[in-house]
């Protein structure tokens, strides 16, 4: 029986959420070919959450265990993937920074292909067929991967967990010898460990509507208020220095498909909408009436946000309370 | 400090995509094309460290048809000291490209090899680290952040919610990121003395293919919903939409 390999993540010896994800689009693929899904976890003793990758479809956990996976180890992990991935029929990652990173080492490393923030996938003929956004999302393309195992990213948010619980039987997986040619240093999270935009269930995004940086405080406070919500910034806004390049929607920033996305003061440029039309719910408030983010949103209201959004916030408040 | 750039020729990230009569690319009439922005940065990182040694050289090549020498020469005239077209008919296939690439600058001598992160075409996120891997050279990918020093790089990069911070030997290929730096624009004179400097052309063959394009369509366009309602007074109206029909809060 065939395999498919799902490449989870962990970050302070915790399994990211995008790793489910990871599983359960493995999980799929599993289920159209016949095969099993074998999940692998890095790290460096413990890694906590590993209980539930079997609730979400996976077969057996490898674990492989390394005094470098306690970060990420891009050399090691391409190392022993190459190794556990040349007989499987394809491995799955996220397309994270990791995933990413990782997932072209390890198609070089085989000879194979590889397709990138896949949200569509198909078997036909044995072959897997993926669908991706390019041009930051104003295209799709459908592509093959004629190569074996299939090496791909999936882009988080779209699939989401299965509910075919298996084993998920913990095995530990021997670690090839590697040499380390990259060394990773440490991490630092100067927000505090934000949620990334990418990743965030909701995105609450500013543009130039909000006129001067300070008043981004209205966007946070709306975020917090909603919770587990991510704060998004227009090329406009980045360009002009008041937010930070990673929290830039669009062309030239991220590509996001979260569930709610909130789009304040931002008119809707072609690259920018590119980045968030896969959104689940779009609301826009802007005062302009004509705006082209209206014609994407699913709701809008026409104001001054600086009256809208405070006002948004408090209402969601008391909804929480 | 000798320093490749790889550069690739796209759409300016204002088109508007027309899908071509073939049903699997974009239909480029009309259509503006320019150095990949985020090649941009890999431009300028490696301008400006041939600038703080002092001395070396820095080579742009790109992959892709006749076209390309027009990017090429915007590279130049950014200050790139020569260009190489690999002449071929241009790929989406990020491995094949990257043999291409990997065949082209092995044993150059090349102490840096920069990407851009991605093209903003294709969205792979695959040449660069692919390239390396074949070349079997150190490398970081997406960086927002560079210093090279006694032959060692130490990099940061984004990730969810914060930065990572790696550090590799020279040789090793390197991705940019938007953040690493602000790309200078071609000079008057820049873009005169771009007319002389060396262009070379080789014609490369790509290989088969590790992928099979099937087509390419427009996404499903969003229709637009309601307009809720004028200021503040509209809030409470929205806030229970998103609670009781749309479900997401």
């Amino acid at each position: 029986m065939s395999v498919i390999l799902a490449v989870t993540e962990q970050r302070d010896g915790a399994l990211r959420k995008v790793s489910f994800e990871v599983v359960a689009a493995a999980r799929q693929l599993a289920d159209a070919l016949g095969a099993t899904v074998d999940a692998v976890v890095f790290g460096a003793g413990e890694v906590s959450g590993m209980d539930e990758l079997g609730n979400t479809g996976a077969d057996r956990v490898l674990t492989a265990d390394h005094p470098d996976f306690a970060r990420y180890s891009p050399d090691g992990q391409a190392a022993t993937l190459a190794e556990l991935g040349a007989g499987a029929a394809a491995v799955v990652f996220a397309a994270s920074a990791t995933g990413r990173d990782l997932a072209p080492r390890v198609a070089a490393r085989l000879g194979v292909g590889c397709a990138s923030d896949v949200v569509g996938l198909e078997v036909q003929g044995g072959r897997l067929n993926a669908t991706r956004p390019v041009y930051a999302g104003k295209a799709l393309q459908k592509l093959r991967l004629l190569g074996s195992p299939a090496v791909l990213t999936v882009r988080p948010n779209t699939f989401t967990s299965s509910d075919s619980a298996k084993a998920g039987a913990v095995e530990k997986v021997s670690v090839p010898s590697f040499t380390a040619r990259v060394i990773v240093t440490g991490t630092k999270a100067p927000d505090g460990g934000a949620l990334d935009v990418a990743e965030a269930p909701i995105v609450v995004s500013g543009g130039r509507g909000l006129k001067e940086p300070g008043n981004f405080a209205l966007i946070e406070a709306l975020a917090a208020a909603l919770g587990n919500a991510a704060v998004g910034a227009s090329r406009a806004v980045v360009d002009v220095g008041w937010r930070d390049h990673a929290a830039q929607v669009g062309q030239t920033g991220k590509t996001v498909s979260p569930n709610l996305y909130v789009a304040v003061g931002i008119s809707g440029a072609i690259q920018h909408l590119a980045g968030m039309r896969t959104a689940k719910v779009i609301v826009a408030i802007n005062k302009d009436k004509d705006a082209p983010i209206f014609k994407v949103a699913d709701y809008g209201i026409v104001g001054d946000l600086f009256e809208v959004v405070p006002r948004l916030t408090e209402e969601v408040k008391k909804l929480r309370e | 400090m000798k320093i490749a750039v790889c550069l690739k020729r796209v759409p300016d990230t204002t088109t508007k995509i027309v899908i071509g009569s073939d049903g699997a690319s974009i239909d480029e009439t009309g259509v503006k094309f320019v150095p990949n922005p985020f090649d941009e940065f890999a431009i300028e990182a490696a301008i400006a460290l041939k600038e703080a040694a002092g001395s070396g050289e820095t080579v742009v090549y790109s992959l892709g048809g006749d076209a390309a020498l027009e990017t090429i020469r915007t590279a130049l005239a950014m200050g790139m000291d020569r260009g190489v077209l690999l002449q071929s008919g241009g790929s989406t296939d990020g491995m094949e490209v990257a043999k291409a690439l990997a065949a082209e600058l092995k044993d150059q001598g090349f102490d840096l090899i920069l990407f851009g992160k991605l093209a903003v075409d294709d969205y792979n996120y695959q040449v660069g680290p692919m390239t390396a891997e074949l070349l079997g050279l150190p490398c970081i990918t997406s960086l927002v952040h560079l210093k090279v020093a006694d032959g060692t790089v130490e990099a940061e990069r984004e990730i969810e919610g914060g930065v990572e911070t790696s550090t590799c030997r020279l040789p090793a290929v390197l991705t940019c990121d938007k953040g690493l730096n602000t790309p200078r624009l071609p000079s008057l004179k820049g873009i005169m003395a771009a007319k002389k400097k060396p262009l070379e052309v080789k014609a490369v063959d790509l290989g088969a293919g590790t992928v099979e394009i099937l087509g390419l369509e427009l996404p499903p366009e969003r229709s637009a919903g309601k307009i809720v309602g004028e200021g503040p007074d509209a809030v409470p109206e929205l806030v229970s939409l998103l609670r009781n029909e749309a479900k997401v809060i």
